[in-house]
């Protein structure tokens, strides 16, 4: 049988059958050989491979005698003649020697599975409650002494965090108050009750929506940067270099961050809640209610304490931003892409942490009657 | 200067008069050489002189301000669809730092080419890539990611990759850098070892001392000053004879 330049041919002897290759064993020989080669070698019975007839031989066409020799329990490889491909032969079978195939790893029952799944969600969690731990104990150290906080670095990321994403703020408020006021008019107007679309709208958005609003932009935009910066210091083993030089990265590098979230998300959510009642009130004029009737709505079913808890929550959800986004940080591996998987844990992490504790603040503030 | 038709099939590299200009900056301009079949040829000079432009330059990664790059008669930089494949196929790439995908482990990493240019069944560029990986010495890192190699290890996965496919050039960039001088001098070892015995032409690019003098047959020394190519030849003679300040302070390690 003849594959490009190659040919595959068995010889009767004596003490069993002989496979018989010959021409020129390239790559494109080896490839559509392969299979062929192999299955024949396998066969019983065949007592010799003869490669004596090789005009050409390359590491891909050595690789495949080598292996063919293996598949048939090896058994005798005559070489080739032509001193290059002898030599071609004779590298790839050191190399190959060199290179055993790895044992494949371990079977894992599934009980054992569940069990190291449970034993990696734990210690997962105890690396988070250390985590947690070590941001209190530096923060009530920083708390004693708060000249010791790098006032640079707050300055730098309440900038960042802050005032970078105020028109991102103010354009996400003003359509998120539209689209809401704009979408409960549809079923209010059936009852001619537009005159509740501003209560409606203001409580829902400074209770809930505006500081949910800010902690996803502050998740998206900082809360990944955090991560991604922290990462790639780790990466880089500036972090370490932290260390050595006796510098705890704890106030210089992550309360700074917290802080900032901290603070910023109150006012992030105070500009989504004002643009949002500005958008509300677009509409509004939109359908036909004067200005002084909405502001007058308001200032009789809003209260205070809504836009306080609100702008609360949106603190905590702040802190809970930062703490996530300096931690995947903190945490990441070696390798090219675990900054990236920093970032993504961190922006996941962030979301689904403050939805969580949003649902416990309600629970929260209803006990309290707030 | 050979035409275009009537290239020396034993000239597999060939610089004729290649300029490089970043905006107003000159790089350097009218360097020409030949890479002749089974040598070693370097290209040597100090950090920033332009030695891994020169050399994205001939493997067709940037075209030239002015002049033409050839490897095995055909202007890489040029060339599209099916020809560009077949040329790819036959040169072979070392990065500085290896450039292995980290998404794949290094098995998988030394596979690709054949994937990408052969009809190779899995099983087999496996058993290729084990052997190519035994050759560089990485037997027992098959398995193992990018990440979890050393610079060295990096380096020798790089040119396993780069023997993929059995080249005809091999190019390198810096295989030394970085290196302490035990892995640094094995990966020279190698390199002789594969010139002398499948009869790789190599390209290498290097500014190691050690390495130039141990491998190399003749080298090619840039300059940033003078912009272009200051010296050409054996390295060992050039080491002995030449009286260019710039070259006698770079074979005698003296400050310029
Ligand atoms: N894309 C580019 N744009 C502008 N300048 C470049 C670019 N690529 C390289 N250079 C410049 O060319 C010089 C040589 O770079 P390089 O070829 O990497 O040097 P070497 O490898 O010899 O150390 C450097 O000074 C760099 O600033
Ligand atoms: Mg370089």
């Amino acid at each position: 049988m003849r594959v490009g330049e190659a040919e595959l041919a068995e010889r009767q002897e004596a003490g069993g059958r002989v496979l018989v290759v010959s021409g020129r064993l390239d790559v494109h020989a080896a490839a559509s050989l392969w299979r062929q080669m192999l299955a024949a070698a396998r066969r019983p019975g065949l007592c010799a491979l003869d490669a004596r007839g090789l005009s050409a031989l390359d590491s891909a066409g050595a690789v495949l005698l080598i292996e063919a020799q293996r598949a048939a329990g090896g058994i005798a490889l005559i070489p080739p003649e032509l001193p290059s491909a002898r030599a071609a032969l004779e590298r790839m079978a050191r190399g190959l020697r060199a290179a055993p195939l790895p044992p494949p790893p371990p079977a894992v029952g599934p009980i054992t599975r569940i069990g190291l799944f449970a034993l990696g969600v734990l210690a997962a969690a105890a690396r988070r409650i250390t985590f947690l731990g070590e941001v209190t104990l530096a923060a009530l150290a920083l708390a004693r002494r708060p000249w010791g906080l790098r006032r640079q670095e707050l300055l730098r990321h309440l900038e960042e965090a802050g005032t970078r994403a105020f028109g991102l703020c103010v354009l996400l408020g003003t359509l998120l108050g539209i689209i809401l006021a704009f979408q409960s008019s549809i079923p209010m107007r059936k009852f001619g009750a537009e005159l509740f679309i501003p209560q409606l709208v203001g409580i829902a958005l400074l209770r809930e929506l505006g500081a949910l609003m800010a902690a996803i932009i502050l998740a998206g935009r900082s809360g990944s940067a955090f991560a991604a910066e922290l990462g790639t210091m780790r990466v880089n083993e500036e972090i370490d270099a932290l260390t050595t030089m006796g510098i705890d990265p704890l106030p210089w590098l992550i309360l700074p961050r917290i802080l900032a979230a901290m603070l910023v998300m109150p006012v992030l959510a105070l500009v989504v809640n004002l643009t949002g009642l500005v958008g509300m009130g677009v509409v509004m004029g939109g359908l036909g209610v004067p200005a002084g009737l909405v502001i007058a709505q308001l200032q009789q079913w809003v209260e205070v304490k809504d836009l306080l808890g609100g702008l609360f929550k949106a603190a905590m959800f702040g802190l809970v931003i930062g703490i996530i986004g300096c931690r995947c940080g903190m945490r990441a591996g070696g390798g090219p892409r675990a900054v990236g998987d920093a970032a993504t844990a961190a922006v996941v992490g962030s979301i689904v942490a403050v939805v969580m504790m949003d649902g416990l603040f309600a629970l929260l503030f209803f006990r309290l009657g707030w | 200067m050979a035409g275009e038709g009537a290239a020396d099939p034993e000239i597999l590299v060939e610089a004729q008069g290649i300029a490089m200009r970043f905006g107003e900056q000159t790089l350097f301009e009218g360097v020409s050489f030949t890479v002749r079949r089974g040598e070693i040829f370097v290209i040597l000079g100090a950090s920033g002189c332009g030695k891994s432009t020169l050399l994205k330059i001939l493997i067709g990664l940037y075209p030239p301000s002015s002049g033409r790059a050839l490897v095995l008669g055909e202007e890489l930089c040029r060339l599209t669809g099916r020809r560009r494949l077949a040329a790819l196929s036959r040169i072979g790439v070392m990065w500085q730092q290896g450039a292995l995908l980290g998404s794949l482990d290094v098995l998988s990493n030394v596979a690709l080419p054949m994937e990408q240019h052969t009809a190779l069944p899995p099983e087999a560029r496996e058993a290729i890539a084990r052997a190519k990986l035994g050759l560089v010495g990485l037997g027992d890192a098959l398995r193992k990611l990018p990440a979890e190699l050393s610079g060295g290890m990096l380096k020798r996965a790089g040119i396993a990759r780069a023997l993929a496919l059995d080249p005809e050039v091999l190019f390198l960039d810096e295989p030394g850098a970085g290196l302490d001088p035990v892995t640094s001098a094995g990966l020279d070892r190698l390199i002789l070892t594969l010139a002398r015995e499948s009869g790789t032409t190599f390209v290498v690019v290097t500014h190691e001392l050690a390495s130039i003098l141990a491998i190399g047959d003749r080298c090619v020394m840039l300059d940033r000053q003078a912009r272009g190519i200051i010296a050409q030849g054996d390295p060992r003679r050039l080491r002995e004879e030449c009286d260019i300040p710039a070259v006698r302070a770079f074979f005698r390690r003296e400050a310029a």
